[in-house]
């Protein structure tokens, strides 16, 4: 018999030396599909670059503004490039790989058509002061879109211009302000009522446009307490700031009465839709008193995170607001679309106080494109029928992950579902060990430690895109924690294990901040 | 319903272990009369109809490639290698969350620490944060912070300053009701506003190369501005630019706001862009946005985490310095991205092609009869007057396929002085067909 | 001399004519690894209660007030170069400033030990 090949080995040996074999260290540091990368600047490329032009003439008249000496900036051929980012993007998690469900931020699935579409060239190439008639295509686009926000919102105006959520809280409680300057009152009406469990950004908001903030307490169901909230009311208040649903995932019950008690107190709503995508096509802000709300398209609309960033921030105005938007808007007439770019031109097309300008162009057109093609690939039916799924999946996580962990609130959720710690209460194990845990199971951990109202806070929102059966085995992955951690697995405060790094130290980081990579002969 | 993974089967037994009869019950906290309204829009459609309908609307506007093409004053185009859309297209970039979990997001961190690193090298300045809305934003944001620093409330803005830019940090002052001296505007760049700082005086915000193109050395002003205690705020909106001039750093900057579109990112029609925001050491802690710093984990091994986050939104609430909660995450690795492939060799040399296109086009309008150049000194981008309204014949060439510039009347429609000058921009995509065809174009129309 | 407690977890103790103020052991506790201080300027008058300092852990800030009305007549640098000191002695070494009260008497009107003591059992 002639043989031409040798035998090897074809399946794993199971030997006992073998078996005590595990996981030993590598020389490059690397795991498998786990590979160490370095920073640009450690690559010794400060005199190469990854681009093919034309050598420049030499011809400058720049005279003495001309730079000189090393601005130390490194270049990389492009298969260099190509495979540092390559190696980073693979220490990310990402929606694409598994749920993600960060409670407040709504983590759906990114179609890749709405990716095809912002990159066409008549949305892509186009700049924002050529003149209007060669750019009537992207003028109509967001024309269209506020359409869908109008109808969507029962609200009769939309600014389109605020470029993620907390500009667009900026956006309206600057509204806010300037309708209560036209009444004379913006000296009087100071006070801004929030909750205690509101974003961070809507205290912050209210504190830029020069406001005072005053917390309103919640009561035992985790919504806004009325009572205390009438007490509260008063001829200096300017708006109450409430998020619907709210923060802790529950729909406010008293909406109405708030909208009522607040216009009576000669104050104004302003509604943080952050969590809209609970609520799309279901129920209308406007339906419900609502003065001002912004609208996160990269959230409900799943215009993409990006990694944070870019966003977009709508905002729909009640008809007592509308005239305080800020410029530039699109108008329709005669067939065409025009801009109106300054204030001066707003108030002569008799739109009254129209607000001054938040940004620099017209808005995130890239974004504006993303969300009409979701909103169009959805219609109406998707659009509820997505809200409806997202609801019944937090209610679904909430009904199966009740057996081992505690909820903070009693019934049904929206669309995120929220726990408290008591469950791992005297067990020494954290919210931040369970989340931790999670990035082991192969999971992007929940919210944790937000809303502040709730202590340990986990904020579990999975969105309309997953299935029943991931679903199922991220409750069970969350069910066979939440044991560990009851009965004190000491593994869980080390955790991540298995993850591209351990804990990482927070402490250090701030105590003395390293920002920029330095030249190693300069430290 | 093709991005809905649940069938009606998963739905029914999802609502049973729930315990609910129908999905409606869990919405039951909604007032009844406001559950489930008319509301007046189509069902949903296939992916060929979504296709059909967005590309009709985007074939109705002319694409800057299309033909001649000089439009800037805040957004440039510029060659974007295919490797930057590739790569802020994979799903571990574009469908990743804000990196809160710093052990499964270091490809973001890491790439934030080196966009900080790049942006304070590009600037000459110290530090960098990790991106702003945009442009216009970080300079407000600047503006912010400087009154926060020096704790005085009047702000000097150049006459030379984008009138866009100017309208948004007037926007943020009113709300804290600061002071803005009137500063009239500078078409030739010799304003003195060194003359304008008084001892209230928090910042003065020069653009450069400003919005007219002039070429400006900050130093004289850097020192008027140490000398009373007010910072500079230096604003660029063409961060090509720093390839071939002065940064703003190394003529005494204290704060840069910049715009970094013209790196990486495409026109967008004005957005999404990204801001850039360096500064000094020593005001770290007064500055908006998002940080990336270096630590180690557990085993020793460095990694990056989001810092000083005291200073942000979600902890220091109605005490934070901005109310911002994101930034322009994928702009900014567009950024770095495209920054890498560049180098300084590759930077420098887009700054002189730019630089080069933009003298000889300057050259060739020069030999318009009518025209007059008005910039002396800049980078790729001047002004001209005209004959005649710039707003006019810039529809007249638009409608002959050229796209000749920003006329004074779009961004200073109420100053009839600005109405006919044309702010006109090139870049290393000009060629030399183009140029010949503006100046062809431009002496047919006048 | 006996320290006094506020509410909001200062502890001011007078040494002479000086009223030393810092934060007590369970506000360090609270805040967790303590990463910045930052300190008023001496010469610097406050009322009572009004924000005096500034003190930060990771993932939380925190005003410090001054528990009494005064000037600032001397600040501790030591924990603005090493706020972990905060950490390890705050109710010793890492006091953060020294004032003239305006009222000395002002301390009668703040919890004893043992009033503070049972504040942090009922929180």
């Amino acid at each position: 018999m002639a043989m031409n090949a040798q035998g090897r080995p074809t399946r794993a040996e199971v030997t006992q030396a073998a078996a005590a074999q595990r996981a030993p260290t590598t020389f490059t540091g690397n795991r498998a599909l786990q590979i160490e990368e370095s920073l640009i600047f450690e690559k010794d490329a400060f005199d190469k670059t990854g681009v093919d032009l034309p050598e420049p003439k030499g011809t400058s008249r720049l005279g003495a503004h001309a730079r000189d000496g090393a601005i130390g900036l490194p270049g990389l051929s492009e298969p260099e490039t190509m495979r540092h980012f390559v190696r980073l993007s693979q220490k990310n998690y990402a929606i694409d790989m598994g749920p993600f469900p960060l409670g407040s931020c709504t983590m759906k699935h990114n179609p890749r058509l709405n990716e095809k579409m912002a990159r066409l060239p008549g949305f892509a190439d186009i700049h924002p002061l050529q003149p209007q008639s060669t750019v009537q295509g992207a003028l109509a686009l967001i024309h269209e879109l506020a359409e869908w926000l109008i109808a969507l919102t029962g609200m009769p105006a939309v600014a389109m211009s605020p470029k993620a959520g907390a500009h667009g809280e900026l956006c309206g409680m600057m509204a806010i302000k300037a309708a209560l300057e036209a009444r004379g009152e913006a000296q009087t009406r100071k006070r801004v009522l929030a909750p205690e469990s509101a974003h961070g950004t809507n205290p912050a908001t209210a504190a830029q446009c020069g406001f005072r903030v005053d917390s309103i307490p919640a009561d035992r169901s985790g919504r806004v307490d009325l009572a205390a909230l009438k007490e509260k009311l008063g001829p200096d208040v300017a708006a109450i700031m409430v998020t619907n649903p709210n923060t802790c995932g529950l729909f406010e019950r008293d909406v109405m009465a708030i909208a009522e008690a607040v216009h009576e107190a000669g104050g104004y709503f302003y509604c943080d839709g952050a969590n809209f995508n609970a609520i799309a096509g279901k129920v209308r802000p406007g339906d419900l008193g609502v003065d001002a709300m912004h609208i996160n398209l990269h959230k409900t609309f799943s215009t993409p995170h990006g990694g944070g960033g870019p966003g977009s921030g709508p905002v729909v105005l009640s008809e007592a607001l509308a005239p305080f938007a800020p410029v530039p808007y699109v108008v329709k007439e005669n067939g065409g679309y025009h801009l109106v770019e300054t204030r001066r031109a707003a108030e002569a097309e008799g739109e009254g106080h129209a607000g001054g300008r938040l940004t620099a162009f017209h808005g995130q057109m890239g974004m504006f494109v993303r969300a009409l093609s979701y909103m169009l690939s959805h219609g109406l039916d998707g659009i509820r029928q997505a809200a409806e799924d997202a609801v019944l999946n937090a209610n679904y996580v909430l009904a199966r992950l009740k057996t081992e962990m505690t909820p903070a609130f009693e019934g049904y959720c929206m669309h995120e579902a929220l726990f408290d710690d008591r469950f791992m209460k005297g067990t020494g194990v954290e919210t931040i060990d369970f989340a931790k845990a999670m990035i082991d199971e192969g999971y992007h951990p929940m919210t944790t430690y937000f809303p502040l109202v709730v202590r340990g806070a986990m904020l579990i929102e999975p969105t309309e895109s997953e299935s029943r059966q991931e679903l199922d085995l991220f409750c069970d992955a969350l069910l066979s924690i939440a044991r560990r951690a009851k009965a004190g697995d000491p593994a869980l405060k080390s955790a991540p294990h298995h993850a591209p790094r351990r804990r990482l130290d927070e402490t250090a980081a701030a105590r003395a901040p390293i920002l920029r990579w330095t030249a190693p002969d300069r430290e | 319903m093709r991005y809905l993974p649940l069938t009606a089967a998963d739905r029914r037994a999802m609502m049973d272990v729930i315990g609910v009869r129908e999905v409606d019950d869990l919405f039951r906290d909604v007032p009844a009369a406001a559950l489930n309204p008319k509301i007046d829009l189509p069902l949903h459609k296939s992916e060929l109809e979504v296709e059909r309908i967005l590309s009709a609307m985007a074939a109705k506007n002319r694409a800057a490639g299309a033909g001649p093409f000089f439009v800037g004053c805040g957004a440039y185009r510029h060659h974007v290698p295919a490797t930057v859309d590739h790569i802020i297209q994979r799903s571990e970039f574009l469908t990743a969350y804000t990196p809160y979990q710093p052990e499964i997001a270091q490809g973001t961190l890491q790439y934030l620490f080196e966009f900080q690193t790049q942006v304070a090298a590009l600037t000459g300045m110290e530090v960098a944060n990790a991106s702003m809305y945009d442009g216009s934003t970080a300079c407000a944001e600047a503006v912010l912070m400087a009154g926060r620093v020096t704790k005085r409330d009047r702000v000097v803005l150049s006459g030379g300053l984008h009138p866009h830019y100017a309208a948004v940090a007037r926007t943020n002052l009113d709300l804290v009701g600061a002071k803005v001296a009137a500063v009239p505007l500078d078409p030739g760049g010799t304003e003195n506003l060194a003359a304008l700082i008084d001892a209230n005086t928090s910042c003065v915000v020069v653009q450069n190369p400003d919005v007219f193109g002039n070429l400006r050395d900050l130093s004289p002003l850097a020192a008027a501005c140490r000398e009373k205690g007010a910072l500079l705020i230096a604003v660029v909106t063409e961060a090509v630019s720093l390839g071939a001039v002065r940064s703003p750093g190394e003529m005494g900057a204290d704060i840069v706001a910049g715009e970094g579109q013209s790196i990486g990112n495409a026109l967008n029609f004005g957005g999404p862009y990204v801001g850039l925001f360096a500064t000094r050491q020593k005001y770290v802690r007064q500055m908006p946005g998002r940080l990336c710093g270096q630590t180690v984990d557990a085993d020793g091994k460095r990694g990056f985490v989001l810092t000083l986050s005291t200073r942000e939104q979600h902890i220091r609430r109605d005490k934070a310095t901005s109310n911002i909660c994101t930034n322009s995450g994928l702009c900014a690795l567009a950024f770095t991205v495209h920054m890498t492939l560049l180098g300084e060799k590759g930077l420098r040399r887009v700054a002189m092609l730019s630089h080069e296109a933009a003298c000889k086009t300057a050259d060739a309008l020069a030999k318009v009869p009518g025209v007059k150049i008005e910039t002396e000194t800049f980078f790729n981008e001047f002004t001209i007057r005209l004959p005649t309204n710039a707003s006019e014949v810039v529809n007249a060439l638009a409608a002959k396929g050229v796209l000749a510039g920003v006329p004074g009347g779009r961004l200073w429609p109420h100053d009839p002085s600005t109405h006919d000058l044309l702010v006109v921009a090139a870049t290393e995509m000009t060629t030399d067909q183009d140029i010949a065809a503006v100046a062809r174009a431009l002496e047919e129309v006048l | 001399m006996t320290v006094r407690y506020t509410k909001d977890h200062e502890w001011v103790r007078m040494e002479g004519d000086v009223a030393v103020v810092g934060i007590t052991k369970h506000a360090a506790e609270q805040l967790g690894d303590v990463v910045f201080v930052e300190l008023p300027e001496t010469g610097r008058a406050f009322g009572q209660g009004d924000d005096m300092a500034v003190v930060e852990s990771v993932k939380a800030a925190s005003d410090v007030y001054a528990p009494i009305a005064g000037e600032i007549v001397d600040v501790n640098q030591a924990i603005v170069d090493e706020p972990a000191k905060v950490n390890e002695d705050p109710e010793g070494a890492a006091w953060f400033v020294k004032m003239k009260p305006a009222d000395a008497s002002a301390l009668d009107s703040l919890m004893d030990e043992a009033a503070y003591k049972k504040l942090l059992e009922n929180a």
